[in-house]
């Protein structure tokens, strides 16, 4: 039951992982990168870390894939870049290494298959906010401070970068409009 | 309950499709898609291992990669915008400033 269970969201996932590289239009990747996000929180409860599960749908879905969205809303994205005609090779030499580099990575997986522990869910407690923030707030209280130290130094690097430059009031071009 | 190879493997296909799709498009916002979602089958993996052997860094350290990541996307779609605004398109091939 927990296997079935299992395979039918790494289906979901594994579709909409494909869905996000297929897409032709950028829109469509980012709703596909939503449900892709969104089956992977689903697992994560399936593994006792129900806070990251939690986590996963706030910051990934909730944060990352709006930003997304909204900077396709701004510029557009249309490229056609399934033509590709000046390089006619890259296709097959894009998915010829990934399935070199899927077969190296699965040799050694399967080479040494791990079997589902039994006790660990008391090891870990579920993964619940109380047992990540417990350790968080203890013996990694140093890595939690220079994550915040991180994200003031992205959030005021984001700042300069999208700031418009002096004497220019028109804002960002979508990539329509220039053609 | 499934076996914690299960997961790896999944984690090892979307990584996979992540990394070939990176190698395949040309339009920088699907570039970047992709990898967020090979940082998410990373973390898949950190997930699995933390239950495989009962102990919690493991998601503790998938907590700091989703602060990493959501940083990365910050300053990466400014970059991006930053570019559009300069050359006027989003094609990885055209975006070639640092080109010597």
């Amino acid at each position: 039951m927990a296997l079935l269970f299992f395979v039918l969201v790494g289906a979901v996932s594994l579709a909409a992982a494909l869905g996000v590289v297929m897409s032709r239009q950028p829109v469509h990747s980012a709703l596909f990168l939503l449900t892709n996000f969104a089956s992977l929180a689903v697992l994560y409860v399936t593994l006792d870390a129900q806070f990251l599960a939690a986590a996963q749908v706030i910051v990934y879905a909730g944060g990352i894939v709006i930003l997304i969205l909204f900077v396709i809303m701004l510029i557009g994205g249309e490229t056609n870049d399934f033509s590709a005609a000046q390089r006619a090779w890259s296709r097959v030499v894009g998915i010829g290494l990934g399935v070199i580099l899927l077969l190296t990575v699965s040799y050694s997986v399967l080479t040494r298959m791990l079997k589902a522990p039994d006790d660990a869910t008391s090891l870990l407690q579920g993964g619940t906010p109380a047992a990540v923030g417990n350790a968080l707030f203890t013996e990694y209280v140093l890595p939690f401070e220079l994550v915040a130290i991180l994200l003031l130094v992205a959030l005021i690097g984001a700042l300069v970068l999208g700031r418009q430059s002096e004497g220019t009031g028109e804002g960002v071009p979508s990539i329509e409009a220039s053609d | 309950m499934p076996e914690t190879s299960y997961y790896l493997i999944l984690a090892a296909l979307i990584f996979t499709v992540g990394a070939t799709g990176v190698l395949l498009r040309r339009n920088a916002l699907i570039i970047f898609m992709c990898i967020e979602m090979m940082l998410n089958s990373v973390n898949l993996t950190l997930i699995a291992l933390a239950r495989q052997w009962g102990n919690l860094e493991g998601q503790i350290f998938v907590f700091m990669v989703m602060a990493v990541a959501a940083a990365e996307v910050a300053v990466g779609l400014a970059i991006l915008i930053a570019n559009v605004r300069h050359q006027k398109s989003i094609n990885i091939d055209e975006i070639n400033l640092l080109k010597w």
